[in-house]
């Protein structure tokens, strides 16, 4: 493209220029692929989603811009005065005349430098009382509809879903997606909770990512996460990355999990096995008094029943009976007495008239005389006169005589 | 038309909680005592739909699961 011979030395186009050099920078293996670290200034965050800012160090500055499209891969809040390092490639800035770096991603400078930072960040907001201990709400034990914030797409989400399906499915979900990683997923992660927030219904929320790197997580050191969490006026749980993870959000959040399948199993700390034993001991209970209490219906039934049969005409009337049968038998054996005393008066009656028997008298020789006017004996002579005819009797039969005198 | 305060609700419209609730408040009124026999009879029966229904709640169960935006999600993706 240059001729080297000075004779014929042509002049460029400042674009020519410009490409050129954008050529030459750009097929450069170094410069193509590197490290640059410096302090952080004059960040911009245009509408477009772009992110400029410049690195500087003591004497020079480097221009750097992180394209909307990387911009997922940039775990830290770029903010003035940061010490970072930041990887991409340097280009041309054609129509600004400048050299610059296309950022892909940034870690904080040095040894330890994000943890640093986490601390320095955790000190400011608890200084703010963030992560006060009496804001705490207490996990309700009983959860019916429980919120996510997450990424729809990751693992974390299937174990979660799958942890409450086999702990307690009566309980419903509902998930607002957002990605957790990357520049742009703190304000996902606080739009996605804010949204949860504003329903009804929900009586814990879930915030949730699988395990990473301390840059993966970032996110949720994020200042306006961690307010958010703090802020939200639904419980909430945090799960995020593993045991040994913790983030600014676990502070702020009401309770930490150690993973997001921990963060399901606490909102779950009622089971279905638990539930099924509460409703089996109601319906125990329930079975068991309804039986006492028709027994005891029995029971007082049928002491109603006794009562009402001490009381019944027919026990009166058996015990009349029963007095009257005493009567009868008493008078039976009076009877009885009453015959036998007759008898033996009868008996001795009939002895003492058998003595008195004229027959028996007769019997011996002696007879009965009547008259034939007056049936009765004649006892005396005054009671006869001569040649008046009398009836003898004697023992086997009578004959008249007449009187021939008397004396 | 008014509607009696304690007219029952139809079982087959309520959350497991409810129908959970109202089991446990006529177990502990059973327990109370001071009813007739019919009224005994009317719970008991109650009951025993309310505990049916828990129980088929408990053994079909199934996580129902949506989107913020109403939508429903499929746990399978």
């Amino acid at each position: 493209m240059v001729n080297n011979n000075p004779s014929f030395i042509k002049s460029l186009s400042v674009s020519d220029l410009s490409r050129y050099l954008r050529e030459i920078i750009e097929s450069d293996e170094i410069l193509y692929d590197l490290w640059v670290q410096g302090e952080v200034s004059n960040v911009s965050k245009p509408v477009s989603g772009h992110i400029y800012f410049t690195l500087k160090d003591s004497k020079a500055s480097l221009k750097c811009v992180v394209w909307r499209s990387k911009t997922h891969k940039f775990n830290l809040d770029l903010r003035e005065g940061m010490e970072v390092e930041v990887h991409g490639g340097i280009t041309v800035y054609e129509a600004g005349g400048q050299y610059q770096l296309n950022a892909d991603s940034v870690r904080v400078r040095g040894e330890g430098g994000l943890y640093q930072e986490f601390l320095r960040l955790k000190n400011l907001m608890e200084a703010e009382g963030l992560f006060k201990p009496e804001n705490k709400k207490p996990i309700p034990a009983i959860v019916k509809k429980v919120g996510i914030v997450t990424s729809l797409t990751g693992a974390a989400i299937q174990d979660m879903i799958q942890t409450i399906q086999r702990r307690n499915p009566l309980v419903e979900i509902v998930l607002s997606g957002s990605s957790v990683q990357g520049e742009a997923a703190p304000e996902q992660i606080v739009r996605a909770l804010l949204k949860l927030e504003r329903l009804e219904s929900l009586d814990i929320i879930l915030i949730a990512r699988g395990g990473g790197s301390i840059e993966d997580l970032w996110s949720f050191n994020d200042e306006r996460v961690v307010r958010a969490i703090s802020k939200c006026r639904i419980p909430i749980i945090t799960g995020i990355g593993h045991e040994t993870d913790f983030t600014l959000a676990d502070f702020a959040a009401d309770l930490r999990a150690p993973t997001p399948t921990a963060a399901a199993e606490m909102a779950t700390e009622v089971t279905l096995i638990d539930l099924k034993e509460q409703l089996a001991y109601q319906i125990d209970s329930m079975d068991m008094i309804f039986n006492d209490l028709i027994d005891q219906n029995k029971r007082n039934l049928q002491n109603l029943d006794k009562t009402i049969s001490d009381h019944s005409p027919i026990r009166m009337i058996q015990s009349d009976w029963q007095s009257l049968d005493a009567i009868i038998i008493r008078m039976g054996i009076i009877q009885k007495n009453i015959l036998l005393m007759e008898t033996t008066r009868i008996n001795n009656y009939s002895n003492r008239l058998s003595a008195l028997d004229p027959y028996e008298v007769m019997k011996r020789g002696y007879s009965m005389i009547t008259t034939k006017k007056d049936p009765r004996m004649v006892s005396s002579v005054k009671k006869i006169s001569i040649g008046e005819e009398l009836i003898v009797m004697v023992q086997d039969g009578k004959f008249g005589v007449n009187v021939s005198s008397i004396e | 038309m008014n509607k009696k305060i304690d007219e029952p609700i139809e079982i087959s419209s309520m959350t497991y909680e409810e129908a959970y609730d109202e089991l446990a408040r006529i177990v502990e009124s059973l327990e109370e005592g001071e009813h007739t026999l019919e009224k005994l009879i009317d719970l008991f029966e109650r009951g025993k739909n309310l505990s049916n229904y828990c129980k088929d709640l408990l053994n079909i169960a199934e996580l129902k699961i949506k989107d913020i935006n109403g939508e429903e999600f499929n746990s399978l993706n």
